[in-house]
């Protein structure tokens, strides 16, 4: 049971180290000043919920682990994120197009979470839920501002949206260490938040003017640890001074 | 008007800064205390926002998750300063947008210790220990300074600005303890932060061209080689203490006057990096004008949004 929690807190918390990761590849290159604090602010939210899952899993992993040789030092298969919060900030409209997908699915998921036996899930689920719903306001927002504003925005919007929308269905997958949380009453059974998170989306995109996308392949594999190849990118630059100078106190 | 009200405005103006009272954007100044002001000010909300671009690139490399939330929140902070001098800066009749052209055209300047390029780690500590630490002892002063939005923003900023210098201090300390490794990459980067931190203090009084009247308008309180002298003796005992040494064989206490002697600045370099020739110059205002051109879309959608809606509440 224990690695299985260990794998479960991994499927969740890595989603949070990676997006944040790729919102702070963004700190001082935003379209505003506004804007550029605005998803800083989130990338320290997910941090601060990253680290707060990984001091639990290096509590229950014992050894020598802590929350940086979790983040830091395992191989690109041993992270569990979803494949969409990888995806690269192609411009505005990818990132805000990501934020949105996630954020409320993200919010689903801590809602049930706030409800799981484990007492440390239950507490960070009930931190994190106050964080997401901003990141949600904020990214929604958005999505109208963008999808409603001028021809151009439309248009990038809905080609954001177009291309992530084949990331969307991974998100209610289910690993094996994810069913046997669900058994235990710890983990979010996913598969029951799907309608929801479609019919929300589709209501808000509708409402942005944007059409939803009619897809019928969708991409998997971030949960098994088969990532997308930016994700080997990503984990050059963040373990970069963990590898290089292996062993020492920062 | 008249000559005579105009002097009796100036009276007026003149005697509000000699009780040191506070100048507000809707009381009436000579159009030089307006004119010095935006371009300090600017110039200071300009050095925050290049300022976030060499922490920026360390960002996604950080060493630990504790490392990369506090470098986040700094940049971020920082941010934060940016916008509420230009906020200031915006009560005394320039728009964001027109400053920002001023920026991207090179017209208006911002810190040029901001041109030198961050290339290890260590670098994340020497900048807050020293770059935060010299722009401590440079805004200090300007609590107390004449115009009011920026005396009030310069109180938050300094708050902000010594808690990011002892987060410096603890980074070199840190590595200063570390391996042999760490302890070489904390004394490069002293060796190449050294120099530039004392010229941001800007250039000799003899040299420095607007001293003298902004000295009047309490926007300067010390001269230039006061705060220099300042920041050295403050910073040599701190560097000693953690056993880093500072890259100047002539530093020398001197007995007599109780301060730090220390060996001639290279002030042709100075002045080239001034004149836009630095190890980045080039690549900092990039990334600015960039950042500005790729976010034209985004802003204008926002604006065209923000119509609809009007025009939504309007017919409803």
């Amino acid at each position: 049971m224990q690695n299985n929690l260990v794998q479960y807190i991994y499927g969740i918390a890595d989603n949070a180290l990676i997006l944040g990761q790729r919102l702070g590849e963004l700190c001082g290159h935003g379209p505003n000043l506004e804007t550029d604090i605005a998803m800083t602010n989130i990338a320290l939210d997910l941090l601060g919920q990253t680290r707060s899952y990984y001091q639990y899993a290096a509590k229950l992993t014992g050894n020598e682990a802590t929350e940086d040789t979790i983040a830091f030092l395992r191989s690109e298969r041993e992270y569990k994120n979803v494949l969409i919060v990888e995806q690269p900030n192609t411009d505005f409209a990818y990132s805000i197009g990501r934020q949105f997908l996630f954020d409320v699915y993200h919010l689903l998921m801590l809602e049930q979470l706030q409800n799981s036996s484990d007492e440390t899930l239950q507490a960070i689920a009930k931190k994190s839920i106050k964080e997401v719903s901003y990141h949600k306001r904020f990214s929604l927002d958005w999505i109208k501002r963008l999808g409603d504003g001028t021809e151009e925005s439309h248009t990038k919007m809905q080609n954001a949206i177009n291309d992530l929308w084949t990331f969307t269905d991974e998100l209610f997958y289910q690993t094996d260490a994810d069913k046997a949380m669900v058994s235990e009453q710890i983990g979010v059974d996913v598969t029951q938040l799907k309608d929801t998170y479609y019919s929300i989306i589709s209501d808000i995109l509708t409402e942005s003017t944007l059409q939803v996308p009619d897809l019928k392949y969708f991409q998997k594999g971030g949960k098994q640890g088969i990532h997308s190849e930016h994700m080997g990118y990503i984990l050059a630059d963040l373990q970069y001074m963990q590898r290089t100078f292996p062993n020492m106190n920062w | 008007m008249s000559e005579i009200e105009m002097k009796e405005l100036e009276a007026i103006f003149d005697q509000k800064i000699a009780n040191d009272e506070k100048i507000e954007p809707k009381d009436w100044m000579p159009e030089k205390y307006r004119k010095t002001h935006i371009r300090q000010i600017s110039q200071h909300a300009h050095s925050e926002i290049v300022g976030m671009l060499p922490e920026g690139n360390w960002i996604t490399r950080a060493p630990s998750l504790r490392r990369k939330v506090a470098l986040l929140a700094k940049v971020q902070d920082e941010a934060g300063h940016g916008l509420y001098l230009y906020s200031a800066c915006e009560t005394l009749g320039v728009t964001r947008e027109e400053l920002y052209e001023q920026l991207h055209s090179g017209e208006a300047k911002y810190s040029s210790i901001f041109n030198y390029p961050t290339v290890t780690w260590a670098d994340m500590g020497a900048i807050g220990w020293l770059v935060d630490g010299a722009a401590i002892i440079n805004q200090v002063p300007l609590t107390a300074t004449s115009f009011g939005p920026y005396a009030r923003a310069m109180v938050r900023v300094c708050k902000e600005e010594s808690f990011h210098q002892r987060q410096g201090f603890e980074i070199m300390m840190t590595l200063a303890s570390g391996t042999q490794e760490q302890k070489d990459m904390a004394q490069d980067a002293l060796n190449r932060w050294w120099w530039p931190s004392l010229m941001m203090l800007g250039p000799t009084d003899a040299e420095s061209v607007h001293t003298e009247q902004s000295m009047k308008w309490k926007l300067k309180r010390k001269t230039n080689d006061e705060l220099r002298q300042q920041f050295i003796d403050q910073t040599v005992p701190q560097a000693e203490l953690i056993g880093l040494t500072i890259p100047d064989p002539n530093l020398k206490w001197n007995e007599e006057t109780k301060r730090y002697d220390f060996g001639a600045l290279d002030w042709d370099e100075f002045w080239q990096v001034v004149k836009g020739h630095g190890p980045c110059n080039k690549a900092r205002m990039d990334a600015r004008k960039n950042a500005w051109s790729k976010g034209e879309w985004v802003r204008d959608a926002a604006m065209a949004y923000a119509e609809k809606q009007e025009l939504k509440l309007e017919t409803a």
